[in-house]
């Protein structure tokens, strides 16, 4: 089996992970998970370490990269913390 | 310590499984939190992983990278208004399109460097750059309508459509190009036209289908960091690719099903123009059309010695900061033994459960919140329903008027209770431009004024003791 083909497997069955998990999200949470998802998919920050990181990458790609790497870590950072503060303030009746 | 290709392997395999069991936890607020932490260890651990690899030689850049976006992503979180909440979204959106194109552009420099460019990897490389350039500038244009920056109304005109296919048509034939040829000027051009095309096909969608907009985008960033991992073989990013691009899709599906109307209809439809009467001399505009106004003390009168108040926030409570002054409301109307709950239509608000998130700012605890569905048969038993800067979601008209464009979606039965109580700025109809039926029936009153000047007048008549 070709590596593309391999990465065709996991994709397909995270999807129905996805499909899953998804659905037993409570809707009075779903602004905390628009902006959870959002600080994960700041994963795409592993493409950019790797992109930056390259032994003898050139200036163009490194420069590339490190605004990859910018964007990309505010997303994680931004992501998380802002779920974080919004979670914390749901409550249940004292 | 550099880390053996399998132990980086295994290190992402238990990050993956973080990731899932962080979603999994927001199934209900009181795992959430847990939820968060578990992402945020998922992260860190990818993070570490990658950056102990045998690939990741210079660190200048990285360090600064994500010093400065720790500071930047930090000080955004910890100053936002909990109302400016879908902008924050929309912005990071953007974000993540553009890490996904430079990274993609990257990738293909780097391995243009080593001569190790193929079809496959082009292919890959193409697809990650057009969705991620598209949910870029999709999400600035999103962000710019939320902001007030460009118009929220729709933009319409004669052959969208057609230019819309157009540009695509030749996005994809500039991707398979340059996957057949590594031709850089294709590269380019294509990267131009997915970046345009971002803006042309969300500019035409209206403010109040933001919600499904800003899902819409949400899977779209998913998607982008899926393509990602295709390109670069990390099968991390394609699995938490596939989860968040799922998790964006689920949610613009019941957006869409809270509106009775199909993807294809929000995307290329441009509905509703909101453009109804203007907004000088409401009470006069209402007489005219056989409504009836109250006053604040009315609709207290009938509040304060009921048994049941069910209030239903809309995009005005947001606009006009009411929530706290609502949460008062609920506490004084408690100490007079009145039951009150928040009634939540699925698409109030301008993302999906805005409404929760401005509720919850408020300190208005969540198990006095309900959804639609939950909330509905308490409506006929209802003393009062009082309804905050929201409109469509109680209009009638959705379930008997056929010719009506909102007919068919589900609405909140405010109507069954016993009196209705409209706070409105004026009598512009809802976003949909519909007339609101509820307005003209016997037990409906409209208070006219700012939703949150009204609601601390309602406040202060309640501890005056009584008028």
């Amino acid at each position: 089996m070709s590596e593309t083909l391999l990465a065709l497997y996991v994709f397909v069955l995270a999807c129905f992970i996805g499909y899953y998990v998804i659905w037993g999200v409570t809707p009075s949470l779903h602004t905390p998970l628009v902006a959870l998802t959002n600080a994960i998919s700041g994963i795409v920050i592993v493409g950019a370490l790797l992109v930056t990181g390259l032994e003898n990458a050139g200036t163009t790609a490194e420069i590339m990269g490190f605004i990859a790497v910018l964007l990309a870590s505010i997303n994680v950072f931004g992501g998380f913390l802002v779920t974080h503060r919004m979670l914390s303030m749901f409550k249940k009746k004292k | 310590m550099e880390l053996s290709a399998n132990t980086q392997a295994i290190a992402y395999l238990g990050s993956a499984i973080l990731f899932i069991l962080s979603l999994k936890g927001l199934t209900h607020p009181a795992t959430a939190r847990r939820g968060n932490l578990f992402g945020m260890i998922g992260m860190a651990i990818a993070i570490a992983a990658t950056l102990m690899g045998a690939e990741v030689r210079s660190f200048g850049f990285i360090i600064a990278g994500v010093a400065a976006g720790a500071v930047i992503g930090s000080i955004l979180a910890m100053r936002i208004q909990m109302t400016a909440m879908p902008q924050l979204v929309a912005a990071l959106h953007s974000f993540v399109g553009m890490a996904a194109v430079l990274v993609a552009v990257g990738t293909f420099l780097n391995k243009a460097a080593a001569d190790a460019l193929n079809a496959v990897l082009m292919g890959e490389l193409s697809a990650g750059i057009i969705i991620g350039a598209i949910t870029c500038t999709g999400s600035v244009i999103a962000f710019g309508k939320l902001q007030g920056l460009i118009s929220g109304q729709p933009v319409k005109f004669t052959g969208q459509h057609a230019l819309n296919a157009a540009i695509a048509l030749a996005t994809l034939a500039l991707g398979v190009h340059f996957a057949m040829t590594g031709s850089a000027l294709s590269l380019t051009l294509m990267t131009l036209l997915a970046f345009i095309l971002g803006v042309t096909l969300i500019i035409p969608i209206g403010g109040a289908d933001m919600p499904v907009i800003i899902s819409m985008l949400n899977s779209y960033s998913g998607w982008a960091a899926a393509a990602t991992g295709f390109t670069l073989h990390n099968n991390l990013l394609i699995i938490v690719g596939a989860l968040v691009g799922f998790s964006g899709a689920i949610l613009s599906f019941i957006m869409c099903k809270a509106m009775n109307r199909s993807i294809i209809n929000v995307v290329f439809g441009g509905f509703g123009s909101g453009d109804g009467g203007g907004g000088d001399n409401a009470g006069a505009q209402a007489a005219a059309k056989g409504v009836k106004s109250a006053s604040v003390e009315d609709a207290v009168y009938w509040m304060e010695d009921a048994n049941k108040v069910l209030i239903i926030p809309g995009y005005g409570m947001a606009v006009s900061q009411a929530q706290h002054s609502l949460k008062e409301l609920m506490e004084l109307l408690q100490a007079r033994g009145v039951d009150v709950k928040f009634a939540i239509h699925p698409v109030a608000g301008r993302m999906p459960g805005h409404m929760n998130v401005l509720l919850a700012e408020a300190d208005i605890p969540y198990d006095q919140v309900l959804e639609m569905d939950e909330v509905n048969p308490e409506f006929p038993t209802a003393d009062v329903a009082l309804v905050v800067g929201a409109n469509d979601v109680v209009n009638p008209a959705a379930k008997t008027d056929k010719s009506s464009p909102i007919y068919g979606m589900p609405i909140l039965d405010a109507g069954k209770a016993r009196q209705v109580y409209f706070l409105k700025r004026s009598m512009r109809p809802g976003y949909s431009g519909v007339d609101n039926l509820l307005f003209y029936q016997d037990n409906t009153s409209l208070v006219f004024g700012d939703a949150k000047d009204t609601i601390e007048g309602m406040c202060n008549a309640l501890k005056g003791g009584g008028h």
